[in-house]
């Protein structure tokens, strides 16, 4: 490899990781602080993803600017948060912090498959592909390979916004400092007056909000179509075990070792491309059964 | 008469009932037929677009007084259920519902499994869309038949376009998904494009992951090494993210694309899919057919399906019409040919051999081997500003005889025999 194709795979890692990114910190922060592993994760994304492109899709049809795809993906990723985080939270979960966990994953699991289906009914099984943002921002030419602008600079710049600004939020601001308090020892939180349950239903809603942002922030790059959810789910899950359940900069860090791998697998081994996310995970846990941020779990009795 | 004897009577006269001659089958209520088809998972945009097909094309044979005046019941198998319950339920649909012909499957992984579940349980069935060559090649079938083409034409097809429109390119490089469709092409494409021009540099070989999201960094390599010639067969949305990325990072400008399946997504990728790309329909399939368009059958069905999907009819639409006109071929033949009311399975298996009908292509022959022989189309991608996305110029047909492998021969190695004598051999009919 010569510098200039070792540069090449380092945008194209850094491209996909922040991507991969931005769906694995809503699972992970959802984990750190409910303790439960939301497979319906997947499709929270999918349906950001499917809500910007088949909205922007009929607003642009109808003549508006496209400029309104990037306010479009925030509002995407409200909904998701708000219509159905918000009620999957107070309506199911609740339910079933106390249960063992291996019913929490089946209930989570149950409701991403009925996700799936009423993504289907809702947006049939064509694949959408919506990029106004993306051509929008036009390309930049590297050693004369063109890149897009959405990819190799705006996706890098929100994951990295959005990692700062969730380390920001959970340190410095009141209600970030009362969800790592709940995070800590839910009982002891609630016994100094913490509402835990508002902390919950916040954290939720703000994981699904995450979700549904990486669906939006990928539409304008892929096909939207049934089973895009389930792909991501299975790369998030890679990404958060790598990075230890719930370290949000272990997961930046996770991507980013993710993203790197599998681009220079395409460049040195394409025949190993897809194992590489796996390798790594495969690799890590090995030596680290905790991941790489997890710390051993401490027995509370 | 002792009790054992009266038994034995009996089931000597059922016996004899059952085996009654052939030719005074009844006609049955309703021809009862199961299609497996994909309504869930990525492949459901050729099941979900075919099994529309053959919901309207039934209710036209049936306003039309059915096959031999027998109405057509179809029931569909979901293909993306797979593995287990396919099976499962392929075999209740037989057994329990009775189902007289089956129509399956889009997967080839799919025929591979019930082609010989087919023979176990005796029932016809028509391989109406999957593409593999192996299924004639390494079994010999009673029951099975293939209503179109396979792999092999369909590739070779692509082969003989590609060196027609641009015979002096040097290098190739693929770019096709990590399953075996992904995987068998590209084998019948390099093995025929050794043969046919072996001055050819293979630079790269990508096998992205089924259903991949992401092909940056295929796409950034691809530009740094300027391939003349990327060929992919992927489809449905792997195709149109593939497509939609290069285009977006004008590799479609350095590389001539080679997309032998990309008639099913030219009216989805609208005005993404840019001029000059060699695009494919697995048979002589395309809604503006030079040959048929025009054609009162032809129009119609265009416009019916159109106005009952919204869409244009892909060429998996034209494989079940396709099969469909194949089981109302047989059906007729066989009543007409024997003189009978309603014939029998044995009948129906004889009229298929070596029958030739016709769906909305040209004429379809079944061979001795129960390979269907099926012309190909292909074309080359131009703007079109009226229909809103690309449609095909400089269209090729090739007549599927000379493409496909010899009856009791193996394609991999029928094709390695060939020299590039051959492309002077196939000349198409084309049409500008």
């Amino acid at each position: 490899m010569t510098g200039a194709t070792i540069l090449l795979a380092i945008f194209d890692g850094v491209a996909y990781a922040a991507l991969v990114f931005m769906v694995a910190v809503g699972l992970t922060l959802i984990f750190g602080v409910l303790r439960i592993l939301n497979v319906a994760h997947g499709s929270l994304y999918a349906i950001g993803a499917y809500l910007t492109a088949s909205i922007g899709g009929a607003i642009f049809a109808m003549g508006w600017s496209p400029v309104l795809a990037f306010p479009l993906m925030l509002v995407s990723a409200a909904l998701v948060g708000v219509l159905l985080g918000a009620p999957m939270e107070r309506l199911l979960l609740r339910r079933i912090y106390h249960r063992p966990e291996v019913l929490q994953l089946l209930v989570t699991f149950a409701v991403f498959m009925i996700l799936e289906d009423v993504q289907r009914l809702v947006w049939g099984n064509q694949p959408y592909f919506e990029s106004s943002a993306l051509a929008l921002l036009g390309n930049v030419q590297v050693f004369g390979v063109y890149y897009t602008v959405y990819q190799l600079i705006l996706l890098p710049l929100v994951a990295i916004a959005t990692l700062i600004g969730l380390r920001l939020f959970l340190r410095r601001t009141l209600t970030g400092k009362l969800i790592t308090a709940v995070t800590e020892d839910r009982e002891a939180a609630q016994s100094i007056g913490i509402d835990a349950d508002r902390v919950y239903l916040l954290t939720f809603v703000l994981g699904a909000a995450l979700a549904g942002l990486g669906g939006a922030l990928a539409s304008p790059t892929t096909s939207v179509l049934p089973g895009i959810g389930a792909e991501m789910i299975v790369l998030s899950f890679a990404v958060v075990a790598t990075a230890g359940l719930g370290q949000i900069e272990g997961a930046a860090l996770t991507a980013l070792m993710i993203g790197l791998g599998r681009s220079f697998a395409v460049y040195l081994f394409p025949e190993l491309q897809v194992l590489v996310p796996y390798l790594i995970m495969l690799a890590v846990l090995l030596i680290r059964p905790e991941g790489l941020f997890g710390s051993p779990a401490a027995r509370k009795i | 008469m002792t009790r054992t004897g009266l038994l034995s009577a009996t089931i000597l006269g059922a016996a004899l009932a059952l085996s009654a001659p052939a030719a005074a089958q009844d006609k049955p209520e309703s021809l009862k037929i199961g299609i497996t088809t994909f309504l869930t998972g990525p492949a459901s945009v050729f099941g979900v677009p075919a099994r529309d097909a053959a919901e309207m094309l039934i209710e036209q044979i049936n306003a039309d007084g059915g096959i031999g005046g027998v109405p057509v019941e179809a029931s569909f198998i979901d293909e993306g259920a797979g593995g287990e319950a396919l099976t499962t339920e392929y075999r209740r649909q037989v057994e329990d519902e009775g189902a007289d012909v089956m129509l399956a499957a889009i997967s080839s992984g799919n025929c591979t499994q019930l082609a010989p579940l087919a023979e176990d349980l005796q029932v016809i069935n028509l391989m109406w869309d999957c593409g593999t060559q192996r299924i004639f090649e390494e079994g010999d079938y009673t029951y099975v038949f293939r209503t179109q083409a396979n792999a092999t034409p369909e590739m070779l097809a692509s082969v003989l376009y590609l060196l027609r429109q641009k015979p002096d390119f040097q290098t190739i490089a693929v770019v096709n998904q990590d399953y075996a469709w992904g995987r068998d092409s590209w084998d019948i494409f390099s093995t025929a494009l050794k043969a046919l021009k072996p001055d050819v540099e293979i630079v790269g070989e990508f096998f992205p992951a089924f259903g991949a999201p992401d092909y940056s960094t295929e796409i950034s390599r691809l530009s740094a090494m300027r391939p003349d010639v990327i060929l992919s067969t992927s489809w449905g949305g792997d195709l149109d993210t593939f497509v939609q990325q290069a285009a977006q990072r004008g590799l479609m400008n350095q590389s001539t694309f080679v997309l032998p399946l990309a008639e099913s997504s030219l009216e989805r990728l609208g005005t993404a899919l840019p001029d000059a790309v060699i695009v494919g329909a697995r048979g002589d399939h395309y809604f503006q057919h030079p040959e048929m368009v025009g054609q009162e059958g032809f129009d119609s069905f265009v416009a019916d399906f159109r106005d009952r999907t919204g869409a244009y009819p892909i060429y998996s639409v034209f494989h079940m019409a396709q099969a469909l006109s194949a089981l109302e071929a047989a059906y007729e033949t066989a009543i007409e040919q024997n003189g009978v009311e309603w014939p029998t399975e044995e009948q129906v298996i004889a009229t298929l051999e070596g029958m030739e009908f016709q769906g909305f292509g040209r004429p379809v022959t079944i061979r001795a081997d129960h390979q269907g022989v099926e012309a190909q189309l292909l074309g080359t991608t131009t703007t079109d500003n009226d229909l809103g996305f690309a449609s095909l110029t400089d269209i090729a047909i090739y007549d599927g005889g000379p493409l496909t492998t010899p009856v009791g021969e193996n394609s991999i190695e029928w094709i390695e025999a060939l020299d590039p004598s051959f492309v002077d051999q196939v000349t198409p009919t084309t049409f500008d």
